[in-house]
């Protein structure tokens, strides 16, 4: 076996974390290419949580149902996890009580020198004292000896490059791609499972000169942010469906003061609370359509930690460059997963397109490409004004509705220059495809797995990174397909039902799941032959 | 300063006449040009309604936002750019109403800004719903019975927050009103002043003489126990400066940026180096 899928369940509290934490630092640091993701329930002790790691010779980065080794830290299982064990998963009982039994079982099974475990301890528990780093390297010892004895079979190549590798997930490369697009200020509401933003933004505040305020609703969050862009900063906020309900009316003020700003919506199942910690693609359609009024957006999915960084950068670039709202929606499988990835590119170029002010300055000036230059307050010999009614070209309130036109106009004008920038999607397989399978998001990566596995000659995967405006040839790529597969992680499939509105296109067949789980890897592949073999 | 400075010339304004708005406009102009402030470095921001639309009538920078949300937006501009004068000035409705939980945190956050409240007991531009300030039995189309709730007390809430500073002033006397304004804009901190205002279109109850019979001059500021005292007079009306708590820390100066660089955000450059340490410190 040169793939091997590893899941510790337990309490909250009972340290899962830790083990995830440790253990994927120690095989990376082996030289074993590792994955993982968790889900658990939105309690803060008791309940039963799993964290799945997948250890392998080449790199992964998808989520899979088969269990090779589970290690319960519980006696209490749920329902789904249950469904994960096979008659060939080996179910570690014995001699494992605490995490750090589950973290020497695994290294002593794969074979993994103790050195490394040790060095990794000493590490992570420096500020605890000698007497905790020494419990810890002889609970890790037990287990190793433990794992050791079990003379499982496994073939995993180590490769040394995999040792300099970075491991980041979801929630730190959108906090990364921030900084890297110049991020300075972020106002947002704790909320699951966006929080993870706000506090890698908080804890690197200070290093990268940003201005990082927990606020009182997402309300202000939203407001504050648009008064942070008006007066020249580039602000963040960071939400959940529900925390962007309320940020709604803010970003229809957006639309109109047609200030830059940069949403990050991580989703979760719904309606209203609904379950709050897990994962969903269910607001594509809140992204899109909210805030009264017409004004452009785009909206940014990003499938990969690669892409969630990069992305976000971006989105920094086109808010400021178009003047309007750009989302990066994502979710929570996103959020917590992550895989060793050699880099990231620390070069991204951060554009921006604030204008010096001259006396007499037009916030709104009328142009031929709907943009007028954004100048602020205090830089300049202009005055700088905004203004939610419709207004003239000075940014004052008016009534005079043949200018309403052309304001409108204008606004909308932008969004030209913005398809043609479209992000195009990514196709992945041959080129001549019959069958084609679509998807968007966080679901990248197991629909590239299984579309790979099924090996077929016919059969390709096309990915959205950018779901709106809809990339141009869209239209085209569909078009060549026998037959075409939409795979989302809803109830509705709600991006397919925007390509048909946007392009014409019907797709039949839909792979759905809103259960509050990821697909896995297995339901995609079972789900496309079952389509294949119906014709 | 040239007191001309503001003017916007010729301009349409949206006001009945007689409203108190336009005194208030009056003295903040007169205050800002006595105090020097210049309309390049000065953004007001407000929220909608009719007092809401005072950003629009004179010469400086304007963030006129959506209802409620005045608060926000002038707490991120100031944050973003210390330098600049920041005044938040919209209706009672908005600020109390509307926006009353960003007025609580904002008193807790307590930025250098200014928030100036055209109290006048009544929507206007709805024309002529109750207010959060309206007074118990005070009739209008929807509160057919007359309202009962009790009426919002800002000064009262805002000392009960130790919020730096709290002043009521009447538009009815421009000098003394002028001085309060100017004292606040001056002050260092989160201020408010809620300025009594008749609204001469749909208050027919809390009419200039009105305000005038029961307004008086309180000698502030006070402690804070005599300031909250003062506060819940409502026979009489105090005006002035009734607490001043100038010890509290100021938010953007407790913002990281700021610990050793005193430049506006936009004027500063990524920090590249770090971002590359940052991204290779994740190896571990």
């Amino acid at each position: 076996m040169s793939d091997l899928s590893i899941v510790l369940c337990g309490e909250a509290g009972q340290g899962i974390q830790t083990v995830e934490r440790l253990l994927t630092r120690i095989l990376k640091l082996s030289g074993y290419n590792v994955f993982a993701t968790k889900e658990y329930m939105s309690r803060v002790r008791g309940g039963v949580n799993s964290t799945s790691i997948r250890v392998s010779s080449e790199p992964v980065s998808a989520y899979i149902d088969r269990i090779d080794i589970l290690i319960p830290l519980t006696e209490k299982r749920t329902k789904h996890l249950e469904r994960r064990i096979s008659k060939k998963t080996l179910v570690l009982k014995e001699n494992i009580s605490t995490n750090m039994d589950a973290i020497g079982a695994v290294c002593g099974i794969l074979k993994i020198e103790f050195k490394v475990i040790e060095d990794y301890i000493r590490y992570y528990f420096a500020k605890k004292g000698e007497k905790v780093i020494s419990d810890n390297i002889a609970a890790a010892k037990k287990g190793y000896a433990y794992g050791g004895s079990l003379k499982y079979e496994i073939k995993i190549k180590p490769d040394k490059r995999v040792v300099e590798d970075l491991l980041i997930n979801g929630a730190e490369a959108v906090g990364l791609g921030a900084i890297a697009g110049g991020c300075s200020f972020i106002s947002a509401y704790p909320m699951s499972p966006s929080t993870g933003v706000l506090v890698f933004l908080s804890q690197h505040a200070k290093e990268f000169g940003i201005v990082a305020e927990q606020v009182e609703d997402e309300i202000s969050a939203m407001n504050m942010a648009l008064g942070a862009w008006y007066a020249g900063a580039r602000a963040l906020v960071s939400t959940s469906g529900g925390g962007f309900a309320l940020m709604e009316e803010g970003l229809s003020l957006a639309g109109m003061l047609e200030s830059p700003v940069v949403i990050h919506l991580a989703q979760r199942p719904g309606p209203a609370t609904g379950l709050p910690t897990r994962t969903e693609q269910g607001d594509l359609n809140m992204a899109l359509y909210s805030g009264h009024g017409e004004f452009p957006r785009i909206i940014f999915a990003p499938g990969s930690i690669e892409q969630a960084y990069e992305l976000t950068q971006k989105a920094f670039n086109l808010a400021d460059k178009y003047q309007i709202p750009v989302f990066v929606l994502t979710d929570q499988y996103l959020m917590d997963s992550y895989y060793n990835l050699p880099s990231l590119r620390s070069d991204l170029k951060i554009e921006k397109h604030i204008v010096k002010t001259g006396t007499g300055y037009k916030r709104y000036a009328l142009t031929r490409d709907g943009i007028s230059p954004r100048g602020i307050p205090g830089y300049g010999e202009g005055l700088v004004s905004a203004d939610s009614d419709e207004h003239d070209e000075l940014g004052h309130i008016t009534e005079d509705l043949d200018l309403r036109d052309d304001m409108v106009d204008k606004r909308l004008k932008k969004l030209e220059a913005i398809e043609d920038e479209a992000v195009p999607p990514e196709l992945i397989g041959p080129e001549n495809y019959k069958i084609l399978v679509v998807g968007w998001g966080s679901t990248y990566q197991m629909i590239k797995e299984a579309v790979a596995k099924l090996g077929r000659k016919d059969t390709a995967f096309l990915h959205f990174k950018q779901v709106y405006p809809l990339p141009e040839d869209t239209r085209e790529y569909l078009g060549k397909a026998d037959k075409v597969i939409m795979i989302e992680n809803n109830a509705t499939s709600q991006f397919g039902n925007l390509i048909s509105l946007y392009t014409g296109f019907e797709i039949e067949d839909r792979i759905l799941k809103y259960d509050g789980l990821p697909f896995s890897v297995e339901e995609i592949t079972d789900g496309i032959k079952e389509i294949i073999k119906h014709g | 300063m040239d007191k001309k400075e503001f003017d916007m010339g010729p301009i349409d304004v949206a006001w009945c006449p007689g409203c108190g708005n336009f005194s208030i406009l009056k003295i903040l102009k007169d205050a800002l040009a006595d105090i020097n402030v210049d309309p390049k470095n000065l953004v007001m921001v407000s929220g909608i309604g009719q007092a809401a639309k005072i950003p629009h009538y004179l010469k400086c920078n304007v963030f006129n936002g959506l209802h409620g949300r005045a608060i926000p937006p002038a707490t991120g501009i100031k944050a973003s750019n210390p330098g600049l004068t920041v005044i938040a000035e919209s209706g009672d409705g908005d600020m109390y109403g509307e926006g009353g939980n960003h007025l609580l945190h904002a008193i807790r956050r307590n930025p250098d800004i200014t928030v100036i409240v055209h109290n006048n007991m009544v929507y206007g531009l709805t024309k002529g719903q109750a207010s959060p300030t309206s007074q118990a039995g005070f009739k209008t189309p929807v509160q057919v019975g007359g309202v009962f709730e009790e009426a919002f007390n800002p000064i009262a809430l805002a000392i009960a927050m130790d919020c730096s500073f709290v002043a009521r002033a009447f538009c009815g006397d421009a000098e003394q009103t002028g001085e309060i304004l100017k004292k606040a804009v001056g002050h260092k901190g989160f201020s408010l002043v809620d300025v009594f205002q008749p609204c001469v279109s749909f208050n027919k109850t809390n009419t200039f003489q009105w305000f005038k019979e029961r307004v008086y001059y309180l000698e502030g500021p006070l402690s804070r126990e005599e300031a909250f005292k003062k506060s819940l007079e409502n026979d009489k009306l105090p005006l002035g400066v009734f607490y001043v708590n100038d010890k509290r820390l100021v938010f953007e100066g407790q913002l990281s940026p700021y610990a050793e660089n005193g430049d506006p955000l936009f004027r500063r450059e990524p920090a590249r180096t770090k971002l590359a340490e940052l991204i290779k410190s994740k190896k571990e």
